[in-house]
Formats: C-alpha cells, structure tokens, sequence
C-alpha cells in the first residue's frame, strides 16, 4: 500500500481471514493487518483515538450483529472515518448488495475466488492499485 | 475495464487529454473515452439520458468554471451519479486536495507521472483494478427506488 498503516479486514470467518493475512505475506505486503470480526467491532476500533487509522478497509458483507452495508451506511456518514478507503470483499454476487454498495461509495467490490492462486492475484492487483493511489493517511 | 461503457474524462488540458487517449489505445483498453472540459460539462453529459453512463469517471482537479471538486460535491450528493466510481488523476500533490477528495468518497487518487511510460503503467494498474473490480450497473434501478417501486406497486 502507498502508506505503511495498518489494513482493516472486516471478516467474520476465521478461516477467510487467515487466507487473507497469508496471501498478503505471501505477497510481502508490509501493511499489518487489523481484523475485526463483524461492523460493530469494526467501529469500536475506529472510534477508539489509541488505535492507528486503517489505510484502507477490507469488508465482508455478510456478518452478524452489524453487517458490512450496515457499517457503510455508519462510517459514511461520519466526516472523519468517511475518508477511508472501503473495498468490499465477498462471495455475494447479489446484485443489490453490489449497487446498495456503490451507492455508498465504496471503492471498490471484489468477489472473492474459492482458488487461492486467484485470490492471490486479486489481492495482487488490490495491492498494486493502493500503492499507485494516494491514501487520505499517508505516512508511517 | 470490467465492461464496455465508456470512460468519462475530465480534463481541461487537451494536450493531456490526448495523452489519456494514446495510453488507453496503446493499452488496448477498448471502452470509448469521452472527454469534457470541465465539471459543468461533466454534469451536462451525466443528466442527459440519451448518453450512456460511464463505468469510471477520471477526473482532474484543477479546472476553469467547475473544478474537480466542486463537480465531487454535485456527483455524490446525486442519486444516482454517486455510485459511478470517481478515480482522481491530478498533479495536484497539496494534502488538502487530497483531504477534501477522499472526503467526497473517490475512489482512487493518482499524481500523474510527467514520463509517458510511468504514466502508461499507472494508466494500465487502474485498468486491472476496474477490471477486477465489479462495477455498479447504471441501467438499473437503485435499491431505494427499487424498494420505493416495490412498496408502491403493493398498495
């Protein structure tokens, strides 16, 4: 990523989660990763003022408690945490969630592949555009 | 890009406007690039039905009548233009701009290389992304006029 803060992965499964931290290793993407298991969790990280500000956020839709369209319609309506990058990752190909998505401006929405070489290279491809883009925080 | 609409560009330097062109073609990048000049333009483009939506707005920052970010402030405070994801390509480097741009839910920020092939490589990263990426489908109807229709039709 352009700035060395850490990535936000919004992930209610443990598994997906850890295929997430070992694609981006196997990569070296430097950026360390903070995972919160659903929105509410999410938000409480955000709003703590000890905690480092994500670069980017990685989002999953479907979750408990607070779900991912849930969470957007939140942080995009606060004028600090708005600013941060929000890039759904999901397995729903549903095309409500796509446009209820892009309707809160989301910086993108990858459907996650089951093949963990394409996953990789998604996360490649993510990576690649982050770096070339400016990020709302930059620096260490 | 993912698919085939065009790539709405916001420029108002012609000699880089042309540059975006050649990059796209050299690129093999196939979805037609329509240009305006500046945001009032853009605006012009985007409520006329007639014209097909475009799956990525590129736009430029510093601009005479509408500037880039005024043009943010109308696009996302509209329905429907909102969802079209906005990639900022600038040389602007100023922290405010890039505040104020994200502030508006962009969805990407590139200083344009001065080198033509750094600018080619930039150009064919935000390819793949979009390409990745999903898009949203401007033929349809939003999921609030959706639910809106909907809870109409049952009356």
């Amino acid at each position: 990523m352009k700035s060395s803060k850490p990535i936000l992965l919004v992930e209610d499964d443990n598994v997906d989660a850890m295929t997430v931290r070992r694609a981006m290793k196997d990569l070296n993407v430097p950026n360390g990763i903070i995972h919160q298991l659903d929105g509410e969790d999410a938000l409480e990280y955000l709003r703590s003022s000890d905690n480092k500000r994500p670069c980017v956020i990685l989002l999953d839709l479907n979750m408990p408690r607070m779900n991912g369209i849930d969470f957007l319609k939140i942080i995009k309506n606060d004028d600090e945490l708005k600013k941060i990058p929000v890039i759904v990752m999901t397995t729903s190909k549903d095309e409500r969630d796509k446009m209820e998505s892009f309707e809160f401006s989301v910086a993108g929405y990858i459907i996650k592949s089951t093949d963990y070489k394409k996953f990789v290279e998604a996360l490649k491809i993510l990576n690649l555009y982050w770096t070339l883009s400016e990020l709302p925080y930059p620096g260490a | 890009m993912r698919d085939c609409r065009p790539i709405l560009l916001l420029e108002d330097d012609t000699v880089d406007a042309m540059t975006v062109k050649r990059a796209l073609k050299e690129l093999h990048i196939l979805n037609p690039l329509v240009r305006v000049a500046n945001g009032e333009e853009a605006l012009v483009y985007l409520k006329d039905d007639g014209r097909e939506k475009p799956c990525v707005i590129l736009l430029d920052l510093n601009m005479p009548k509408m500037n880039g970010i005024e043009f943010l402030k109308v696009a996302k405070a509209d329905e429907k233009l909102k969802r079209i994801p906005a990639i900022v390509l600038t040389t602007s480097k100023d922290d405010q701009d890039r505040l104020k741009t994200f502030q508006l839910s962009i969805a990407g920020f590139v200083v344009k290389p001065v080198d033509y092939v750094k600018f080619v490589e930039a150009m064919r990263i935000v390819n793949l992304y979009w390409t990745l990426s999903e898009l949203p489908n401007s033929e349809q109807e939003s999921a609030n006029e959706k639910l809106q229709a909907n809870t109409a039709g049952r009356r």
